[in-house]
């Protein structure tokens, strides 16, 4: 009962953060820094990441291919379709609930236990729209980094492959041509679009109903990266089933 | 003016406030007093807006809240200033982008004219060197005079402090309730002031109401307070550390005429 209840606030939540709409020349700003927060503060974690990832996919495949009637292109292929399709837009998203989520729940819960919440609504300002709608629109170019996660990850298969010895420049470039289809790319981008909106609102959502003091700011951290992980995995195997199965 | 009647405010099982009015004039402080958790943040909140009783009335100069539309009820906000327990400052934010925000967000101002009036209100409350400093870089006596200098920029009708001097030094804690007062009397405000804090009721206790267990136990002036023979109140008031033994200097000053008070009262 408790879920169904917070499943409905959350809704009502979504709803209030499109109402009463900030003035635009200050919107302007508030997304600016919202996406050199959120977005460029978050490339240089992803890449990092995706490029090691897409070594240890590249290595793993290449160490289990152990019949010669294999092709040595697997090494390309199988780390091109991972990194497209899981580990760029999912992997990723679970680093950034970590990342981006507890930081948007810990800034929005320390507005709300230090009154700033309650300071912007007793001037009329609706403070979701104020605090949630920047995210979500910064949020939005969330697919730009990982499409340069997908590139970095599939270079670091090829890095590895190349200069660990696991296969030849030439075999992993023709393993990442190999049998393309656009769709995956489709995919793999709705679903980072979903992923997106889920990481600007539900660490919202945690931030800005939370009570109490400090202690509570960082519970509802930890609570909101639980919830938002959580969440993700389960929309991506709904999506998946929807749209691959 | 504004008129509180009957009010009644309660959280699930909690009622917190059980049916209080209350009367607070234009141009004077007045004060809700009360031990922590007696409600009063709760009832300063209900005469902002931010919650709604669940019955009865507030009337803001005869304008009784719930009749009022939408729009009349956005442009009555506009009148109200607010000074939070904890100050509330924007963290990311200066000094001076905090107390131009109501202004950016709610008139069609050029720049210079918002910098002369943010100029000014700083000036008012006394802080000159500190606009491009941030919250955090400021002192808490400095903190609460920013957040004064915010609510006061757009001209409020109405000014609600939450414990305006927790936090502070006996010394900032008399100089920030002066500086309310004066604001009140010179710009002809309604002010509201929650405290718990007896030296603020000495200073500026020009109509106090005593809240306790969700009621209105007492109303009054800071010269009745002491003459008064209601066991709640005397108990609030003899608790304070104002008379103790060894409390600091500024205190010793309002304990004397306190004493004196409650003499003239028993003889
Ligand atoms: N938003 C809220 N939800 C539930 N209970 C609350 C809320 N705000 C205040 N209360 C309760 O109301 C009572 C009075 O609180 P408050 O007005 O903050 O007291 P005071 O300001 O006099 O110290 C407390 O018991 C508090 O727990
Ligand atoms: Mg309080």
């Amino acid at each position: 009962m408790n879920y169904l209840a917070s499943i409905g606030a959350y809704a009502i939540m979504v709803r209030e953060v499109f109402k009463k709409p900030t003035k635009w020349r200050i919107m302007r700003a508030l997304i600016l820094k919202e996406i050199d927060e959120l977005i460029y503060g978050s490339l240089g974690i992803l890449i990092f990441i995706s490029f090691f990832i897409g070594g240890v996919v590249a290595i793993q495949t290449a160490l289990n291919i152990t019949s010669e009637l294999i092709p040595k292109y697997l090494v390309g292929f199988a780390t091109r379709q991972s990194i497209i399709l899981e580990f760029a837009p999912t992997f990723c998203s679970i680093i950034m609930a970590g990342k981006v989520g507890s930081y948007i729940t810990s800034s929005i819960g320390t507005m709300r236990v230090t009154e700033q919440i309650d300071a912007l609504e007793v001037m009329g300002v609706n403070a979701l729209n104020y605090l949630v709608f920047p995210k979500i629109i910064a949020l939005l170019l969330y697919p730009f980094i990982i499409a340069i996660a997908m590139y970095v990850g599939i270079f670091g298969g090829w890095f590895a492959g190349v200069f660990g010895g696991f296969s030849t420049s030439a075999d992993f470039v023709t393993g990442v041509q190999l049998d393309f289809i656009p769709f995956h790319i489709t995919y793999a981008f709705i679903k980072t679009l979903v992923f997106a909106f889920i990481l600007a609102t539900i660490p919202s959502f945690h931030g800005f109903y939370m009570k109490g003091g400090a202690l509570e700011v960082g519970k509802a951290s930890t609570t909101s990266f639980v919830w938002t992980s959580v969440v993700i995995i389960i929309i991506n195997y709904v999506l998946t089933q929807l749209m691959l199965g | 003016m504004i008129e509180v009647k009957d009010i009644y405010k309660s959280f699930g099982d909690a009622h917190v406030l059980k049916g209080v009015s209350a009367t607070f004039e234009k141009g004077k402080t007045n004060l809700i007093i009360g031990q922590s958790g007696s409600g009063k943040t709760v009832f300063l909140k209900c005469l902002l807006g931010l919650f709604t009783p669940e019955e009865g009335t507030i009337a803001y100069d005869g304008k009784i809240y719930d009749e009022l539309s939408g729009d009349e009820k956005r442009n009555l906000r506009q009148e109200m200033g607010m000074v939070f327990q904890g100050s509330a400052l924007f963290d990311s934010m200066t000094v001076e982008g905090n107390v131009m925000f109501p202004m950016e967000m709610f008139t069609k101002q050029s720049r210079p004219e918002m910098q002369d009036r943010v100029d000014f209100v700083l000036r008012r409350v006394n802080l000159v060197d500190a606009h491009h400093k941030f919250p955090s870089e400021i002192s808490g006596g400095m903190q609460k005079r920013v957040a004064i200098a915010r609510a006061i920029v757009m001209n409020p009708k109405y000014l609600f402090c939450d414990e305006p001097n927790s936090g502070l030094d006996p010394k900032t804690a008399i100089l920030i309730d002066n500086l309310i007062q004066e604001i009140t009397e010179e710009y002809d405000i309604t002010t509201v002031i929650n405290t718990h804090d007896m030296n603020s009721v000495m200073e500026i206790g020009k109509k106090i109401v005593f809240l306790k267990n969700g009621l209105k136990e007492w109303e009054g002036t800071n010269k009745e307070i002491f003459k008064t023979d209601n066991k709640a109140v005397t108990d609030f008031v003899y608790s304070s550390e104002l008379f103790k033994k060894g409390s600091p200097d500024v205190y010793r000053g309002k304990e004397l005429e306190a004493r004196s008070l409650k003499n003239e009262k028993s003889s």
